[in-house]
């Protein structure tokens, strides 16, 4: 089978996957007690039964179950998630307008934590008993050890009340003013401390992985290969050797991705970062369901993309990956 | 020792070469003054049975002994009159790939599975010739070629994993000759093979010798190739050579117990004056511990002439004929 032709099928199983997630988040929602309705009549400070009556009709819950479902698949498919009472918005505006900031947050931490991490791994295994095999080991051990809001906690301390060299939230300063290059020195500014938090459990995972996984690849026999090619040691180890080393690091980064998106959920709440993550959380406070099922939606939309990538990436690394 | 036609300057001569492993056992010394001289555009073949230390005397040519656990303790190793043991890592990198080329035992793993064949060979062109992309690959193709691969520049682009052990081994020798070097060290490069791709691989090392003059120091258990291909042999016991000479005097005369065991082993060499068969047929016995050699002849436990100097002293190389050495108190005894 054909590259294209593997990846044609990828999205297709892809959408059937993100329609499943559409049908069992409905249903799980539907199932719940309590609709929005009453949280509407509730934010009124109670309401009469015809008045939540009323209410029910305007939004379509006294229709039959799979009516209602299949106004809102229907809906997805033409890019509408339904309309947050909360927010008195359309819900695919309000996600399209914080999702940005936490692919922003989301990937950089990623990137950060893959480069460093890979980096760290590297250098660990060229020497397994030497200095920063020893901090690798050590921060595996912290990084798997500290939850990340704690984590967020001790840097918010340190970096903004003791040292203040870093904001103490949000994603950029309404008072600086300036071309695109401040701008961005800004949103950098803002960025660091959330990204360094959210990728530093990752960093742990992956610079233990990138170092167990060069150890191995070390020993193999096409190392000796490389070596007696006249290869220097720089060329075996960043080319010959990271090139097979790399495949399990994009494995596991790929599934670790649902975790991350999860983890940016945390790090965006402790650091008022304004993305989905902060979106979320006031939505399950305020019950605005629709606002919840367009964050799932969209959530898992963005980890099958990944996940097609991760396999896309495995392909081009790997030539014994058959395509099929 | 010197080479056999005493004026013929030699173009590698390992003198004394100690090499030692570190090991939880304590020390293990690997390679004991292991002394060989090749001529250019001979073959040198070195036997001897599983870890007496033939791979170790490749990899400490090539500046690649692993370490730590090991380290050359001692003795010199001189290409063209050039003594690698002093080189720093960067220049002994300008060494391997382009003077001396190596293949290995293991072709099913030894080439790197996420490279093209063509990409693995251009590489070394690129390195040592500053050739160009184009260049390279295109020296890559005609390699391929000339270890009768067929269709060159398709196969070029192929994945080791696309090609049988036979072709990948053709491949490893295309890449060790890619640059033409002095030396090509083969290091068992049939045993993994079956015994036609065997025939054809050997073929292929004898023809290429001829075209293009480079030496080889072939290892491996086939006596019957190294009576085939090889002008000299070298015999290791336990780390230490414990005969050598021309291949048409050891095969025919050996002097060593060990040496004249090994070749009683292989049914169609026949040692003149014919040694007795039964008696030695097989060998009896196993291969020491070089943690714990004692102060004798490693090979006196399991030698059926040994008396009692044997397990006192190391016996030296002794010249038995002008092309022919061996170190064997017998051959002191018989001399003196
Ligand atoms: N990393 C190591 N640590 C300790 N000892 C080692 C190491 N590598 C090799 N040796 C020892 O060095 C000795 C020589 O090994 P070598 O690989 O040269 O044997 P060989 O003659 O090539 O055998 P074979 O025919 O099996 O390839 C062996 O006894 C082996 O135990
Ligand atoms: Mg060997």
């Amino acid at each position: 089978m054909s590259f294209t032709q593997t990846l044609a099928k990828r999205i297709g199983y892809g959408l059937l996957l993100l329609i499943g997630v559409l049908i069992l988040n409905f249903t799980l929602i539907s199932i719940a007690p309590g609709d929005v309705a009453d949280s509407i009549a509730g934010d009124m400070g109670g309401a009469d039964v015809t008045v939540i009556e009323e209410i029910r009709e305007r939004y379509g819950l006294n229709q039959p179950f799979h009516i209602q479902l299949w106004r809102y698949v229907s809906g997805v498919a033409r890019l509408d998630l339904g309309f947050s009472y909360f927010y008195n918005t359309p819900v695919t505006s309000l996600i399209l307008e914080k999702l940005p900031a936490t692919l922003l947050l989301v990937f950089s931490s990623q990137i950060l934590a893959i480069v460093l991490g890979t980096l760290l791994g590297v250098l660990a295994a060229k020497k397994p008993n030497g200095i920063v095999s020893l901090l690798v080991t050590f921060l595996s051990l912290f990084g798997f050890a500290a939850p990340v809001f704690w984590s967020g906690i001790l840097l918010i301390i340190a970096f903004v009340s003791i040292f203040p060299l870093f904001p103490v939230g949000g994603m950029t300063d309404v008072t600086v003013e300036g071309g695109w290059f401040i701008q961005l020195l800004d949103l950098l500014h803002h960025l660091f401390l959330p990204m360094i938090t959210l990728a530093s459990i990752y960093l742990a995972l992956y610079s233990r992985l990138a170092r167990a996984s060069m150890l191995e690849v070390l020993g193999a026999d096409y190392i000796r290969t490389a070596r007696a090619k006249g290869l220097p040691q720089r060329a075996v180890l960043y080319k010959h050797a990271l090139k097979n080393a790399l495949g399990p690091l994009v494995t596991v980064a790929g599934l670790q991705f649902s975790a991350v998106m999860s983890g940016a959920v945390v790090v965006e709440t402790v650091f008022s970062w304004p993305g989905l993550g902060t979106l979320a959380l006031q939505s399950i406070l305020a019950r605005d369901t629709p606002t919840i099922m367009g964050i799932l939606f969209f959530s898992s939309f963005v980890v099958i993309v990944v996940n097609i990538l991760t396999d896309i990436t495995l392909r081009l690394i790997d030539p014994r990956i058959k395509t099929g | 020792m010197s080479s056999a036609i005493a004026n013929d300057v030699p173009l590698l001569s390992v003198k004394d070469l100690v090499v030692d492993f570190k090991t939880r056992a304590g020390n293990a010394r690997v390679l004991d003054h292991v002394s060989l001289d090749i001529k250019a555009g001979k073959i040198l073949g070195i036997v001897g049975e599983s870890g007496c230390g033939k791979s170790m005397t490749a990899l400490s040519i090539m500046g690649l002994v692993p370490n730590p656990p090991g380290k050359i303790t001692s003795g010199s190793i001189s290409l063209n009159g050039r003594e690698l043991t002093d080189l720093s890592e960067e220049q002994l990198c300008d060494v391997r790939g382009s003077e001396i080329g190596m293949i290995f035992q293991e072709p099913m793993t030894s080439l790197n599975p996420v490279f093209t064949v063509g990409e693995q060979i251009a590489e070394s062109v690129r390195l040592h010739e500053k050739a160009s992309k184009q260049a390279a690959m295109a020296r890559a193709v005609d390699m391929l070629k000339a270890v009768d691969i067929p269709e060159p520049e398709i196969r070029a682009r192929a994945y080791p994993h696309q090609l049988s052990g036979g072709m990948r081994q053709r491949v490893m020798i295309a890449m060790a000759l890619a640059c033409r070097p002095t030396l090509l060290i083969a290091d068992e490069p049939t045993t993994a093979l079956d015994a036609t791709v065997q025939a054809q691989i050997f073929d292929l090392l004898q023809d290429l010798q001829r075209d293009t003059g480079t030496a080889i120091v072939l290892i491996t258990h086939d006596m019957g190739a190294i009576a085939e291909l090889a002008d000299d042999v070298a015999v290791m016991y336990a780390g230490r050579i414990i005969e050598t000479g021309s291949v048409s005097n050891v095969l025919s005369q050996p002097q060593h117990p060990y040496t004249q065991g090994l070749i009683t082993c292989v049914p169609h060499l026949v040692p003149d004056p014919p040694i007795e068969r039964e008696v030695l047929r097989e060998i009896p016995g196993m291969v020491p511990a070089l943690t714990n050699l004692g102060a004798g002849c490693a090979f006196e436990p399991r030698c059926e002439k040994a008396f009692a100097r044997c397990k006192a002293e190391k016996p030296a190389l002794l010249q038995i004929s002008e092309s022919q050495f061996g170190a064997c108190w017998v051959l002191e005894e018989e001399s003196a």
